[in-house]
């Protein structure tokens, strides 16, 4: 009988333990989020996984000098102090900038934020000599920094950067170099593998447990120095999901509830399962990149031709109108958006450009890839774009590849790849040196970086020389307008349309604000019960 | 025996030698960066010499092999250019979650594919065998990768009765097979995953029985008089050496863990971490992994050119 009733205890103790922890894993409010990424994205500092990883890792776990605004969803995005509360170019020298360092800043191990650290991270990405040097870091890093000369600590909470050239957008660099624990490394011995497995920085979530590989969980940094920004929920776990179905199958069966980039054809049926679907027009294009070294491309009339062949509203259509037709770089609400050409789809003007260029039938061979980060559904749009393109007099010759080649491509530049007259890679336009500058200046020429097809023109590159002696951001702004309007009138690239960055919301999820940036704020979310 | 074993190892050496050389070579064929993880896309070319330097990547091929090889031989396998976690780690822990799936997979897909094969080629020519022959060309022509998507269609997402991605609740870390809960997970893969083999199985025993059937031993056994049942036993004997070669390939292909069917159910699998590796040219990764699993291709091969022998021994004195 005794041992019935020893029996019959240890079963209610159980049960009660069971109903217990069921409980209390009810009364999490949880997170889950299906990424397109392949893996888990890099804790050491800036991650890698492209701006994915900056998304849902670096800008959680860590914050850099100038953050990213994602408050709004009607306002395009733009930075905002960070770990430095404020930025000023030293009137005696304009390459000289000032940071304010904000005070009262804990790491996550509780260590307190000064100027120390900010040289110190500045060693860790370039000074190979410095214990806490980690090249992959540098590599991560390395685009960001590379117009830094030096760097001096003026008080405790200022730093003074010095830059190689003058560059008044300067501070947009400082938003992209992320800032990490001196004091965790250190007593970690700059063992950088226990380091990623127990990161420490300041940003709004601390790292809590991961599985290489599978899931990253983060849980809210309680005293996040902007209150604003603690997290309203109690965990955010981070799944990588690079295939688009099995991140639609798993919001569906509730394994997860956020996923990015749902597949366009498989939104009707989140829909009806009463997904929520938010969408917003964000800094992203989907052009051809083209080829001013040698070939049709190198004639204004041929890319005129080539931007008025298409029936943008066509692409649209086919991504179940989750895209917004380009016929410029940036996409209109940019604050540079000004006046640019509009190439309207118009394909008797497109023949007679051809024509008068003399490039009729016209050959070009573009290179393409079958997916990729931002590439959105590469292989049907192309089709549709050498259709179109063909129907006007173009003779299109794809190179099909996969993304890492085609970002080989990319890479190596014009003169490594002559014969391609034009490849397809999607471009994140955050800042305007990386939307506006890069892609013309003979700086950037490939491939010393990322102007890849040799454009070159005088007003142009005096343009970009007056922008970024300019540190007055109203007249900025008019040169950034103008040198955008000089990119349509260039017609610099074939141009076709923007991502509209679908995700799929569970019901259950509400807050969640969709900045018009890569990065979003996940911080405002409430998981209902 | 002893012999043959030592034979066996010696033969092995050099097939892993081949299959390092060669392994080395496709992924510097292949077009692409092994560095593409962590070089933003910008990158520029002075950045990029500056960590192709830091990574050895920079030096010439022959080089770079022995460098790998001499790592190897020492159990070194290098470290993950995108985790720069140990790549022996990378590979022990993805192989123990395909040894997973295969621990299921294996009983499943060969009981029921040697079955199909039996009836099917006991009875050759009659209904049976064409329905059975039929279902089981049906299992090889499938494409898994669409296969599963099926399976989680109408399990997950519309009957939601099994989960649709991943290996346990809380991932691969406390993953249980003792526990429901995550067992769940192991379902849809593990059917999705048996498919082909036992497709291929069956197919292969059913022609061994019936071509084993047709032998003058078994005429001989019948005018002695013999029951059916004794002279299936005698057909299945002799024809056990060729399934059993079949069956070594295929848990050779299973332990490679199907590249497709972890990603559709994204099961951290060596599939799995060798599809990302491709995809991210993870060269350490993608060198250990396919050295790995071509070693686990020879083990097998081993042990079934043993078994073999066991069970004919005239194959022992070939």
């Amino acid at each position: 009988m005794r041992r019935i009733m020893r029996g019959l205890l240890a079963t209610t103790a159980l049960m009660l333990g069971v109903w217990g922890a069921a409980s209390q894993a009810k009364a999490q409010s949880v997170v889950t989020v299906g990424m397109t990424a392949g893996d888990i994205p890099v804790t050491t500092g800036n991650p890698d996984q492209g701006f994915e990883g900056f998304r849902f890792v670096g800008f959680n776990l860590y914050d850099s000098l100038a953050l990213w605004d994602l408050s709004s969803r009607e306002n395009p995005s733009d930075i905002k102090p960070g770990l430095a509360t404020g930025w000023e170019i030293d009137p005696a020298n304009t390459r000289r900038w000032i940071f304010k360092l904000r005070q009262g800043v804990k790491w996550h191990d509780g260590c307190a934020f000064s100027a120390d650290d900010v040289l110190w991270n500045y060693a860790r990405v370039s000074d190979p000599k410095a214990p806490q040097y980690l090249t992959q870091q540098m590599a991560l890093t390395r685009t960001y920094v590379t117009n830094i000369e030096s760097m001096e600590k003026i008080d405790d909470h200022t730093v003074a950067i010095t830059t190689k050239v003058v560059e008044s957008l300067f501070p947009y660099s400082m938003s992209y170099f992320l800032m990490i624990s001196r004091c965790k490394l250190e007593a970690l011995k700059y063992d950088w593998n226990a380091y990623a497995a127990a990161p420490s920085g300041t940003g709004p979530y601390r790292f809590d447990r991961m599985v290489a590989h599978e899931r990253l969980e983060l849980v809210p940094n309680k005293d996040y120095w902007d209150p604003k920004r603690v997290p309203k929920h109690d965990r955010l776990v981070l799944l990588p999901m690079p295939e688009a179905a099995t991140r639609a199958a798993a919001l569906l069966t509730g394994q997860v509830n956020f996923i990015e980039a749902p597949a366009p054809d498989t939104i009707p049926r989140l829909k009806s399962a009463g997904m929520q679907i938010v969408t917003n027009k964000y800094p992203h294009n989907w052009p051809f990149t083209l080829n001013f070294e040698r070939g049709p491309m190198k004639n204004l009339k041929v890319r005129q031709a080539a931007n008025h062949a298409l029936n943008r509203g066509e692409f649209v259509e086919l991504l179940n109108g989750f895209a917004i037709e380009e016929y410029t770089t940036a996409p209109p609400g940019t604050p540079y958006y000004g006046n640019p050409v509009k190439y309207e789809f118009n394909p008797k003007k497109a023949t007679a450009l051809l024509k008068e260029a003399g490039c009729y039938p016209c050959k070009i061979t573009l290179a393409i890839s079958t997916s990729g980060s931002g590439q959105m559904q590469p292989l049907p749009m192309n089709e549709l774009l050498k259709s179109q393109m063909e129907a006007v007099g173009f003779q299109i010759e794809f190179k099909v590849m996969d993304w890492n080649s085609l970002i080989q491509i990319a890479r190596s530049g014009v003169e490594k790849y002559p014969e391609i007259d034009g490849y397809n890679g999607s471009r994140a336009l955050l800042d305007p040196l990386s939307a506006l500058i890069k892609p013309v200046w003979k700086f950037h020429w490939s491939p010393a970086g990322s102007n890849w097809g040799h454009f070159f023109d005088q007003e142009v590159e005096d343009t970009i020389a007056a922008t970024l002696n300019e540190f007055d951001a109203d007249r900025r702004m008019g040169l950034l307008t103008k040198l955008h309007e000089l990119h349509s009138q260039h017609a610099l690239m074939i141009f076709v349309v923007h991502d509209a960055n679908p995700r799929a919301l569970s019901p259950k999820l509400s807050g969640f604000v969709q900045a018009q940036n890569w990065f979003q704020d996940l911080t405002p979310i409430v998981v209902k019960p | 025996m002893i012999n043959l074993i030592f034979r066996r190892i010696l033969y092995a050496i050099p097939i892993a030698f081949g299959v390092s050389v060669v392994c080395f070579s496709l992924v510097y064929l292949a077009p692409g960066d092994p560095l593409q993880t962590i070089l933003p896309s910008d990158a520029s070319a002075e950045t990029i010499a500056l960590v192709k330097a830091a990574y050895g990547f920079d030096q010439p091929l022959p080089i770079q092999f022995l460098r790998w090889l001499g790592r190897v031989v020492t159990g070194d396998f290098g470290q993950s250019v995108a985790t720069r976690r140990p790549v022996i780690l990378e590979v022990t822990g993805a192989l123990s979650n395909t040894i997973t799936l295969v621990m299921f997979a294996v009983p499943l897909a060969f009981s029921i594919g040697y079955s199909i094969g039996v009836a099917a080629g006991c009875f050759p020519g009659q209904w049976i065998d064409r329905a059975l022959t039929g279902t089981a060309v049906m299992g090889v022509s499938l494409p898994n990768y669409w296969f599963g998507i099926v399976l989680v269609i109408a399990f997950a997402v519309e009957m939601m009765v099994l989960p649709a991605t991943g290996m346990g609740l809380n991932g691969s870390a406390g993953f249980s097979i003792f526990r429901w809960e995550d067992a769940r997970f192991l379902v849809l893969p593990v059917i999705t995953l048996s498919m082909v083999p036992i497709g291929i199985i069956s197919r292969t025993t059913r022609a061994a029985v019936a071509e084993v059937f047709n032998q003058e031993f078994v005429i001989t056994l019948r005018a002695k008089g013999l029951s059916e049942m004794a002279i299936v036993r005698h057909v299945l004997k002799n024809s056990l050496p060729q399934v059993l070669a079949v069956m070594g390939l295929q848990f050779g292909y299973l332990m490679g863990g199907s590249i497709l069917v972890e990603t559709v159910f994204t099961w951290p699998g060596s599939g799995f971490l060798l599809s990302k590796a491709i995809i991210n040219r993870d060269v350490p990764v993608l060198q250990g992994t396919i050295l790995m699993l071509s070693m686990v291709f020879v083990a097998t091969n081993l042990l079934v050119d043993l078994l073999q022998a066991q069970i004919d021994p005239r194959i022992r004195r070939a």
